[in-house]
């Protein structure tokens, strides 16, 4: 193909690419439209429900890029800049409202035994409550419904503790009574038979795997080293385990010798600040049985430390200097603690959720 | 009376074989290297701390960014780990395009190594002819998303835009002419003398040191051990398609350089299967709600980029924007075990070993 030809093609397929453009961008104020009637002084509380169904089945692609997409160059790239100075804005006025139909949509859905009926009353409730000012675009809360809320949110997380408690945890149903916290009208009744009504889910296939391990580590490093062991679902029935700081070194090694367990690969290691205290999360695989899991170890927040795995898996050494650089956990134990990503002489800690940096033009 | 004395060397960080801005200090005895220190953190832009202010579909574009010479891979973990957090199902025609792209992406990502590297030892002509062939595969990406190198192409639960008319044809064209040019390759620089007697027994590592330092991809596989994420952990359709896993046997720095041109057979492999079997219609995005807001928990997936395990960890807490993001990022890990390879080598061998590693210096500093 020639240079000429390429393009010509190219100026046809950008033209092909505008029209496809503007055709969303029309079609994009209808959807707007029509998502946000529920705001609307004239609508009906009946037709919240249905509201909620349709924004369901919008795809998001639309929305978030579509709209931008006015007079954008083909290359794709400056859509992206309009998009985030401009979707956003859209996208969370239009959703804003609704927040509430949808969620009590997915609680509805978390708990199958409650009535449609029951569902569609409450998705109505928010809806009807907004649309009788003038459609705004974020409601006042008042006092009360403040206090409503939080009540309802406590409601709901006893329901999620309580649903642990017998062994009944699904994510689904946690995950549904939290939705529900949001939504005060819903949550009040609800909470408490969400979590009675979900049946015990299968138990994991993982879920020997998670016990041995636990097991080898109790035994053999100490009863207290694991403080607690989880299957995170979601993530393909990972074995989750969170150590004691202190034993984590002595629990490291073992993974790494012991027969059973063989971790000769350390895949990750990350750092999470999470306000209350840090942890850093481990994710471990053995490469002849292809078993995974994922050790969390949490420390205080003041004077985060903990100890270095770096002599047992060497891949560790870059990986922690990572998280001291970025978030100032000390590894005790590690033979070259420098920043790594930042400038020596650089004040603080990047990632830390509280970071300010010392000179705001930098 | 000749005095020796050690003579501390600094490399790059502007150095055209440093393949980016990172540097190396080294201390000399003579021309054998006793100690290297690598600097970096040049490139650091703060991804991770930028993403938690930024919604999902907003972070893919810096993905693009890190490792720039693989961009659709990059789009590819960040988009799967967060319909793997939501439980979405993609389309199969979306997920069929993702597949070809990431693999396309493969095979465009190890000829600017195939030629980048061979450039490094001396030989010119291999990057014009690796280059050539690569802006083949740049030109059907931008005909699919009007980008040459940063694509953004992959949304959660799809894909942004559809195959135009005819793509689908032009790469089954592409993907056939390409297995002569991989001939070519061969016989252009693959039995060369010079290039043997440079790269032979270079930089040579077993597996258990690999394995220690957490290597990943050619890297890993040049000692032998079989470990392909697209195999052994299998995502997205890789399970449907036939192909190898070739290992190398001594790890060094020619085993790499076999190992990667074998990958791009093996890519293509997929490729024709993958193209044969595009469904003809259906949609290219799934059912997605309107604002992306994952529920609380926290995963980690990770994929077989051409540089070995990338990986993505979210944190959520039911939020648009994640709580924490953290990539694990191929090079950056595969880097680690430079200072260790370069002590007792020749400084001529610096080169060698860096460009056999393959490293891309966005995704080293993040």
């Amino acid at each position: 193909m020639s240079g000429e030809d390429r393009r010509e093609e190219s100026a046809k397929l950008n033209e092909t690419k505008g029209e496809e453009r503007r055709e969303t961008e029309e079609e994009a104020p209808t959807e707007g439209s029509a998502g946000t009637s529920a705001e609307g002084a004239g609508t009906t509380p009946t037709d919240a429900p249905a509201e909620g169904d349709n924004r369901e089945d919008v795809p998001s692609a639309e929305a978030d890029s579509g709209a931008a997409g006015a007079g954008a160059d083909p290359n794709g790239r400056k859509p992206e800049g309009e998009e985030q100075a401009s979707a956003p804005k859209q996208v969370q006025a239009a959703a804003e409202p609704k927040t509430g139909p949808v969620d009590a949509k997915q609680a509805a859905e978390g708990e199958p035994a409650a009535p449609p009926a029951k569902a569609a009353e409450e998705a109505a409730a928010p809806a009807a409550s907004s649309a009788g000012g003038e459609a705004p675009v974020r409601r006042q809360e008042t006092d009360e419904e403040k206090a409503a809320r939080r009540k309802a949110a406590l409601e709901a997380r006893e329901a999620a503790k309580a649903a642990a408690a017998q062994g009944a945890a699904r994510p689904e149903a946690a995950g549904g009574a939290a939705a529900a916290g949001r939504n005060p009208a819903a949550a009040a009744g609800r909470a408490a038979p969400a979590a009675a009504d979900a049946p015990p889910p299968p138990p994991s296939p993982n879920q020997p795997r998670l016990d041995r391990a636990a097991q080898l580590l109790r035994e053999l490093v100490n009863e207290d080293a694991v403080e607690e062991a989880s299957i995170n679902e979601p993530n393909d029935h990972l074995p989750t385990l969170v150590i004691k700081r202190d034993r984590w070194q002595a629990c490291a090694g073992l993974f790494r010798s012991h027969p059973e367990l063989n971790i000769d690969y350390l895949r990750n290691v990350a750092g999470v600040d999470h306000e209350t205290h840090m942890e850093v999360i481990y994710h471990l695989l053995s490469l002849d049985s292809g078993h995974n899991y994922a050790v969390k170890v949490r420390t205080d927040r003041e004077s985060p430390s903990v100890p270095s795995v770096t002599p047992i898996w060497p891949t560790a050494n870059w990986n922690e200097r990572e998280i001291y650089d970025l978030l100032g956990i000390d590894f005790p134990g590690h033979p070259d603690l420098r920043r790594i990503m930042m400038p020596d002489d650089w004040v603080g800690h990047p990632l830390r959720k509280d970071y300010a940096p010392l000179d705001p033009e930098v | 009376m000749i005095r020796t004395e050690e003579l501390l060397l600094n490399v790059g960080p502007q150095h055209p074989s440093t393949h980016g801005v990172f540097r190396i200090i080294v201390k000399l005895d003579g021309e054998i290297i006793t100690e290297a220190t690598p600097v970096m953190g040049y490139l650091h832009r703060g991804t991770e701390k930028l993403a938690e202010n930024l919604n999902f579909t907003q972070i893919i574009p810096y993905t693009d960014r890190m490792d720039y010479v693989s961009a659709m891979t990059n789009n590819y973990v960040l988009v799967h780990a967060v319909e793997k957090l939501m439980g979405l199902e993609i389309p199969e025609r979306a997920e069929f395009l993702r597949l070809i792209v990431m693999e396309l992406q493969r095979v465009a990502s190890h000829m600017v190594w195939w030629g980048t590297y061979l450039l490094d030892i001396g030989a010119l002509s291999p990057f014009l002819y690796a280059f050539n062939d690569r802006e083949r595969i740049l030109q059907l990406f931008n005909e699919l998303c009007g980008a040459r190198l940063t694509y953004n192409y992959m949304r959660v639960g799809g894909v942004k835009w559809d195959a135009p008319d005819g793509w689908i044809d032009k790469v089954k064209e592409f993907v056939r002419s390409m297995h002569g040019k991989l001939e070519e390759y061969d016989n252009l620089a693959s039995g060369n003398e010079i290039l043997l007697s440079r790269i032979k027994g270079v930089g040579a590592y077993d597996a258990e040191t690999a394995i220690a330092y957490g290597l990943s991809g050619a890297n890993l596989r040049s000692t032998g051990v079989k470990w392909d994420l697209r195999k052994n952990e299998p995502y997205s359709l890789y399970d449907r398609f036939e192909f190898d896993v070739p290992v190398g046997t001594n790890g060094d720095c020619y085993d790499r350089y076999l190992l990667r041109l074998e990958e791009m057979r093996q890519s293509l492999r997929i490729l024709e299967q993958a193209l044969e079997q595009f469904p003809e219609g259906g949609e290219t995005m799934g059912k997605v709600p309107r604002v992306i807001r994952p529920p609380a928990g926290e995963i980690y997936v990770r994929i077989e980029s051409p540089r070995g395990e990338i990986g993505c960890y979210i944190v959520s807490k039911g939020k648009a924007e994640p709580y924490r993001l953290k990539f694990r990022r191929p090079s950056f890990v595969n880097l680690q075990i430079l200072p260790k390879l370069l002590v007792g080598e020749s400084m001529t061998n610096l080169v060698t070993i860096l460009g056999g590693i393959d490293i891309v210096l966005g995704e080293v500093d993040c």
